[in-house]
């Protein structure tokens, strides 16, 4: 699961209120539109190979038995019956709801603070700090948080007993994981976010604020009725990645439940699921009918981020 | 902000004709691709003098051998006594807790169709039951001329048993995992108390510890493979396997009720830990405190005589009898006892064979290093002489565990799925939550049947 937007992500996010004069677009040459199909071609292979390809490998496998025959909805009928599958979506869906929301407001309210602090070594240095656990990949992630979640080892210990949790069993009871795989994934992934939506602020233009100053808004005014509304785009782009990322969850469970000496089960989410169906009973196709409504899902709750966001306007 | 309609409304039309186009292509490679199964020319069916079809042999290739981390001794001990052998050591989990690391590993590779290890290490006793089955079959049959019926011959009557499928021997036992009754002489003798032989009797003391001696222990629940210890040594009929598909668990039997009963008494009384003796915070809360504990022979080596464990004092820990419902027959309960695997994939089945050989039974690493009581006979014998001999253990301990060895249960089966895995994820964060075990019976009984049906069982 990548949590951290990726640079290349960042790279192809929309330019936000950046406006561009509108004769910049009709000038553009024959010779010019060439040269940005070359510079696009990289991404389409790759995304080809390794995202349409064994997507559309997916969908196939997902209508057939293992011999290759036509099996109609059978496979999705088996998965969606299967004992596990409904905990699944339970499971990750709470996840979602709980960190998606806390990832949105929490970003965007440290944005604008980071933003409004008016020395510039320090407001580089707080994103700096931001920024820093992203850089741990996934797993080594969670094995850090193996210990501060272990009261008996935890530097925070008395954070964990405050809550009434004497032992590691009873920090991640099974009502916990949601927050706590939230508060991993929010902790190692919040920092790059930070970053890009510090750089959307910094788009938007001086003239703009200034106005609104002029007119006696004042800081939380401007953010509310000035920045969030110019942020929309940035947002939901957020949304939409992070979401991705979060249906996909099965590092931090996977990691936890052998940490865990298996109390946090090892089909706690539906990736998890989806592998055991492939590797732990065979079911390969099954476990494409899994990925594949993951896909749909994902993909509704995308083109409502997309519309809702106004993703695809034009400034 | 404001919007614009998109230039041309012909180009996205134009770009989705040509993403469908692509679409269709690849769906119909990718159709190609999958119509030539990557084993299929692997195994022609034949058997050979071994009970299968090995592939083409080399015997200068290096064989990959996956171990746990407490097995690493064994694999360095053999690069010592072998060293024309080539070999290669991976660790990983050794499939503990039930994590399944060995069987999803292999199943990829069989998707792969390369990429087998060519023996491996397990902690689990039930991985023949899948290992054995299939098309792509891993493990090698052991017992149809590849091993000599004299080496096989030298195990602990009975020990084959869990890697038996269908009168088939699919793998070798590490070590044997009676369950024994752990006592600590010192503190019996200091509290004035006697060892129970029953659990009834060993309820009553937990009960009496619980009042006069708080803060010390009978027992811990808090690990995967409690069932093992207090289920399997209870007679309870909550993991019943027949053939390679039916499968059967009754936690409302007379046993199983009567265990959880127990267990929750000893919980209320604080007698019972709910921590696992792998946790620190065991360590920390009972170091010198463990009165009693019923658990694995290997508790031994990786519990009371261990430094960075319970680390208690020589001459002090007994190992008793398993211990019996009153009237009825004593039995011991089983955990683990690792088991040993050859791939049917291995270019090099003489080389596997040496290793498989020398780690079960070369007193190098079974007497000399093993933690656990070796399996195979003559090892074992020695093992159990060197303990007894080292004055670390009280009382008879060479005879206990023998005949500790020798009571394993044998209603207890060897699934496809592991118990331990559904216990720790049904039951632990139960228990740890304040609920009942007997209360927590009906959820526990649903989720092994479940587990026993998603994996193919016809579940009674």
């Amino acid at each position: 699961m990548t949590l951290a937007p990726s640079r290349a992500a960042a790279a192809g996010a929309p330019t936000g209120a950046r406006q561009r004069p509108r004769r910049a677009s009709r000038s553009v040459t024959g010779r010019w539109s060439r040269i940005s199909y070359l510079f696009v071609s990289g991404y389409v292979l790759f995304a080809l190979a390794f995202g349409i390809l064994p997507t559309l490998y997916a969908v196939r496998m997902s209508f057939t038995h293992d011999d290759g025959t036509f099996a109609g909805l059978t496979n999705y009928v088996d998965a969606v019956q299967d004992f596990r599958f409904l905990p699944a979506v339970g499971h990750v869906a709470a996840f979602v709801g709980v960190w998606l929301v806390s990832l949105l407001v929490l970003v965007t309210v440290l944005s604008l603070m980071v933003h409004a602090i008016g020395r510039a070594w320090l407001s580089s240095s707080v994103r700096f700090v931001y920024y820093i656990p992203g850089a741990l990949a996934g797993a080594a992630s969670v094995v850090l948080w193996l210990f501060l979640l272990n009261p008996t080892v935890s530097p925070v210990s008395a954070v964990l007993r405050a809550f009434g949790f004497s032992t590691f069993v009873e920090t991640i009871a099974p009502g916990n994981l949601p927050v706590i795989f939230a508060v991993i994934a929010f902790w190692s992934g919040a920092g790059g976010w930070i970053v890009v939506m510090y750089g959307a602020l910094n788009s938007i233009p001086v003239e703009v604020l200034e106005a609104a100053r002029l007119d006696g808004a004042g800081a939380v005014r401007t953010a509310l009725h000035v920045q969030l509304p110019m942020l929309r785009k940035w947002i939901s782009y957020m949304a939409i990645m992070s979401l991705a990322a979060g249906t996909q969850l099965f590092v931090e469970p996977r990691v936890l439940s052998q940490a865990s000496h298996a109390v946090v089960p090892n089909d706690y989410s539906l990736n998890q699921l989806a592998y055991l169906f492939a590797f732990k009973q065979g079911d390969l196709n099954g476990s494409a009918a899994i990925a594949v409504l993951l896909l749909l899902v994902t993909l509704v709750l995308s083109v409502f981020f997309v519309i809702r966001g106004g993703l695809f306007e034009r400034d | 902000m404001t919007t614009e309609h998109p230039r041309g409304a012909a180009s996205p039309l134009r770009h989705l004709v040509v993403a469908a186009t692509a679409a269709v292509t690849l769906l119909a490679l990718a159709a190609c691709g999958s119509s030539t199964s990557p084993s299929a020319s692997k195994s022609d069916g034949s058997t050979s003098a071994f009970g299968f079809a090995p592939v083409k042999q080399d015997s200068s290739a290096a064989i990959t051998v996956w171990v746990d981390a407490t097995r690493e001794a064994a694999a360095k001990q053999f690069q010592k006594a072998h060293p024309e052998v080539p070999i290669k050591v991976e660790t990983y989990d050794g499939g503990a807790d039930g994590s399944g690391s060995f069987q999803t590993k292999v199943e990829a590779f069989n998707q792969a169709g390369s990429g087998w290890p060519d023996v491996v290490f397990s902690t689990q006793n039930n991985e023949a039951a899948w290992a054995s089955q299939g098309k792509d079959a891993f493990a090698a049959p052991l017992d149809k001329g590849y091993l000599d019926k004299s080496f096989l011959d030298g195990f602990t009557p009975g020990a084959l048993a869990p890697v038996t499928v269908d009168g088939t021997v699919y793998g070798l036992r590490n070590d044997l995992a009676p369950t024994v009754t752990w006592y600590d002489t010192a503190l019996m003798k200091q509290f004035g108390y006697t060892v129970p032989t029953t659990w009834e009797a060993y309820q009553a003391l937990g009960e009496k510890v619980g009042k006069e001696h708080p803060g010390y222990i009978v027992g811990t629940v808090g690990d995967s493979f409690a069932p093992e210890i207090y289920f399997w040594g209870a007679k309870a009929p909550v993991n019943v396997v027949k053939g390679t598909d039916q499968f059967s668990a009754n936690t409302s039997d007379a046993s199983s009720v009567k265990m959880a009963t127990l267990i929750d008494d000893l919980l209320k009384s604080g007698s019972m830990a709910k921590e696992s003796v792998f946790s620190p915070e065991f360590v920390q809360k009972y170091t010198g405190k463990v009165l009693m504990m019923p658990g694995p022979v290997w508790y031994s080596g990786a519990l009371f005589n261990n430094p960075s464990s319970l680390k208690s004092a020589p001459g002090t820990i007994a190992a008793g009898l398993p211990l019996g419902w009153d009237g009825q027959q004593a039995v011991a309960g089983n955990v683990g006892g690792g088991t040993w695997y050859v791939s049917r994939h291995s270019a090099n089945l003489e080389a596997a064979k040496k290793l498989i050989e020398f780690v079960t039974s070369d007193p190098s690493y079974q007497v000399d290093l093993a933690q656990g009581l070796p399996a195979y006979k003559d090892a074992g014998d020695k093992w159990l002489a060197k303990q007894a001999a080292s004055g670390f253990f009280a009382g008879d301990f060479a005879k206990n565990v023998s005949a500790a060895a020798s009571e394993v249960w044998d209603g207890w089966g060897y699934p496809r799925f592991s118990q331990e895995a559904v216990w720790a994820k049904t039951v632990t964060p139960a228990l740890s939550a304040g609920k009942s075990l007997v209360d927590t019976l009906p959820e526990w009984d649903k989720a092994i049947k479940n587990q026993a049906q998603a994996n193919g069982y016809k579940v009674k």
